[in-house]
């Protein structure tokens, strides 16, 4: 079973039509490329799976039930996790910090209690260490690289059992060294058997390390198939509208 | 690869003595000492116990409300409205009182007073979007004007039945001839610290300093925070106002003018950073110290009052060049 099904989803503002009648599924240990150019309709599209936006028509259906939901914190309950663009990181906080923003975990009984710092220096360093990311939870975020960054960002998605990833341009603004750091960081939650949505404009990345490839043109779907069966030059095509549709 | 990367993650980013070394608020502490050794040098009357009792006593209202105004600074924030809030506070205390009501009445009135009008500048700033410097200053106005409005601008200096048990209040010195404002204020930094250090709220507060759209998108409950914190600052506002009716004996309308500015000065000299993100509470009660020993020291050394506000200038902006050349340093 898909652990993410969408059907026939559209979204419009006003006389606006941002995503037009998108249906696919996603499944569980899979890596997506999600991908077209600006305006197509990518954002809004992750937005509405986010719990920023509510489509205007259409269903989600997660693990085979209906998703509604009402506000972004409530994605995060049913599974969902989002690493922003700017990756939403306080950086006068120190990693451990961020990583556990919203989530702190205490220690004490009832209205006493206070932070645990120890369980959250340690559980974020395990979780640095499964990543294979040269991290400290200690250090402050604002004096941190590109990729630590990012391991800070992706360290939150897993805190808890999520079932889907979210990625919203992860490798735009950093080394090539940094990119291929994140990629990894990707390949290891597909293989914990998390499913990947990838949006990003960088083709290579994309055929590097996903399985699927969608591409949106002016908020339809035209194309959605294995990276195996496409080609940088086809996918291409379909962004720039010089292949209508496969 | 398994060692060193365990290695890696475990290290610490620098050691306990460097991370005190670095902050503003050790060296504003040094700059303190540093100065109180001068001065009991240099004069035979600093270092008497009359005079360190007066220098503790005084800058202690200006220490408890540096500890509120720390808070809203490190949301990113600004209070401009606490030394009208402080004057309003203490005037329906007095008002009360003198009205020949309690001292539990007179001071729930005057909590609630602080409690209401933190809360209006909350709500303002975190659910109408206002930006806290304009509603503050708008507070600052009205709150001044509410306090002559509440006591026909007189000065109160009857408090009715409980008169002694007020200025005892703020004017005793019940533990170990320690002035009580004192006390007051220990025990506030205290449970600020712990507060901003310990708790889910101070991690948030942080947090919104940080990157408020961050905090949002991560579930912190950014807007009850806020409202919160400027809800502290009024209270900081108001307990200082209502101890310090108690060590004055006597409320004008004048009270706490310009002191919000004092308040300020303290909290940036003791580290606050007013972008957001930064702050402590010892830092607020440090930089209020600073403050309250250069103002003895002048008059001591025999220097003419009206140059206090140049030292006092002098040393909030020195303060943060230290910050400045250390940042310099890092980013290069």
């Amino acid at each position: 079973m898909a652990v993410l099904e969408l059907a026939n989803v559209s979204k419009h503002f006003g006389a606006i039509q941002a995503v037009n009648d998108v249906s696919f599924s996603l499944q569980a240990g899979e890596v997506v490329g999600l991908m077209g150019d600006n305006g197509a309709g990518k954002s809004t599209l992750v937005k509405m799976i986010a719990g920023n936006f509510r489509p205007s028509h259409g269903t989600m259906r997660m693990n085979g039930s209906d998703l509604v939901m009402h506000r972004p914190v409530e994605a995060r309950q049913h599974g969902i996790e989002i690493v922003y663009q700017d990756l939403a990181l306080c950086d006068n906080l120190t990693a451990a910090a961020n990583v556990f923003l919203g989530r702190e975990l205490r220690r004490g009984v009832g209205p006493l209690r206070i932070l645990d710092y120890k369980s959250m220096y340690r559980r974020a360093g395990e979780i640095f260490k499964e990543l294979k990311s040269e991290t400290r939870p200690r250090d402050l975020v604002k004096q941190m690289s590109g990729g630590q960054r990012q391991a800070v960002a992706i360290a939150r998605t897993m805190l808890s059992e999520a079932k889907i990833v979210l990625m919203d341009e992860p490798t735009a603004a950093i080394s090539v060294r940094q990119v291929a750091e994140v990629l990894n960081l990707i390949r290891h939650l597909r293989d914990r058997g998390i499913a990947v949505v990838l949006i990003s404009h960088r083709m290579p990345d994309v055929f590097d390390v996903a399985d699927r490839v969608i591409v949106m043109r002016r908020g339809r779907k035209v194309a959605d198939k294995p990276i195996a069966a496409s080609s940088p030059e086809e996918v291409t095509g379909l962004i720039t509208g010089a292949i209508e549709q496969v | 690869m398994a060692i060193t990367l365990d290695r890696a993650i475990g290290q610490r980013q620098q050691g306990w003595v460097n991370s005190v070394l670095s902050s503003q608020t050790f060296w504003v502490l040094i700059a303190v000492i540093l100065a109180c050794l001068f001065l009991s040098v240099a004069t035979d009357t600093f270092a008497t116990p009359k005079n360190l009792y007066n220098i503790t006593r005084n800058f202690t209202f200006v220490a408890i409300i540096a500890l509120g105004m720390t808070l809203v600074i490190i949301t990113g924030g600004i209070d401009l409205s606490v030394g009208s809030v402080l004057c309003l506070c203490s005037m329906v205390l007095a008002v009360v009182m003198n009205a020949g009501y309690s001292i539990e009445v007179g001071i729930a009135a005057s909590v609630g007073t602080a409690l209401v009008i933190g809360g209006f500048n909350g709500v303002m700033i975190a659910y109408l979007g206002f930006p806290p410097f304009v509603i503050t200053l708008g507070m600052l106005s009205i709150a001044r004007s509410l306090a002559m409005v509440a006591s026909n601008n007189t000065v109160v200096f009857q408090f009715g039945p409980d008169h002694d048990m007020l200025l005892a209040l703020g004017g005793g010195a019940w533990f170990f001839g320690i002035a009580n404002p004192v006390i007051y204020m220990i025990v506030l930094a205290l449970l600020t610290g712990f507060v901003l250090r310990w708790t889910k709220f101070g991690r948030y507060v942080f947090a919104i300093g940080g990157n408020e759209h961050a905090a949002t998108l991560t579930g912190v409950p950014v807007r009850r925070i806020k409202v919160t914190v400027y809800m502290i600052s009024a209270l900081s506002a108001g307990v200082a106002g209502i101890i310090q009716t108690g060590w004055l004996g006597a409320v004008t309308t004048n009270i706490g003018a310009g002191m919000e500015l004092q308040v300020i000065a303290a909290a940036v000299i003791g580290g606050a950073n007013l972008a957001g993100g930064v702050g402590t509470a010892s830092g607020a009660l440090i930089g209020a110290a600073l403050i309250e020993v250069i103002r003895n020291s002048l008059g001591l050394l025999g220097i003419n009052a009206f140059w206090q506000g140049t030292f006092i200038g002098g040393a909030t902006v020195l303060a943060v060049l230290f910050d400045r050349i250390r940042s310099f340093r890092q980013s290069e």
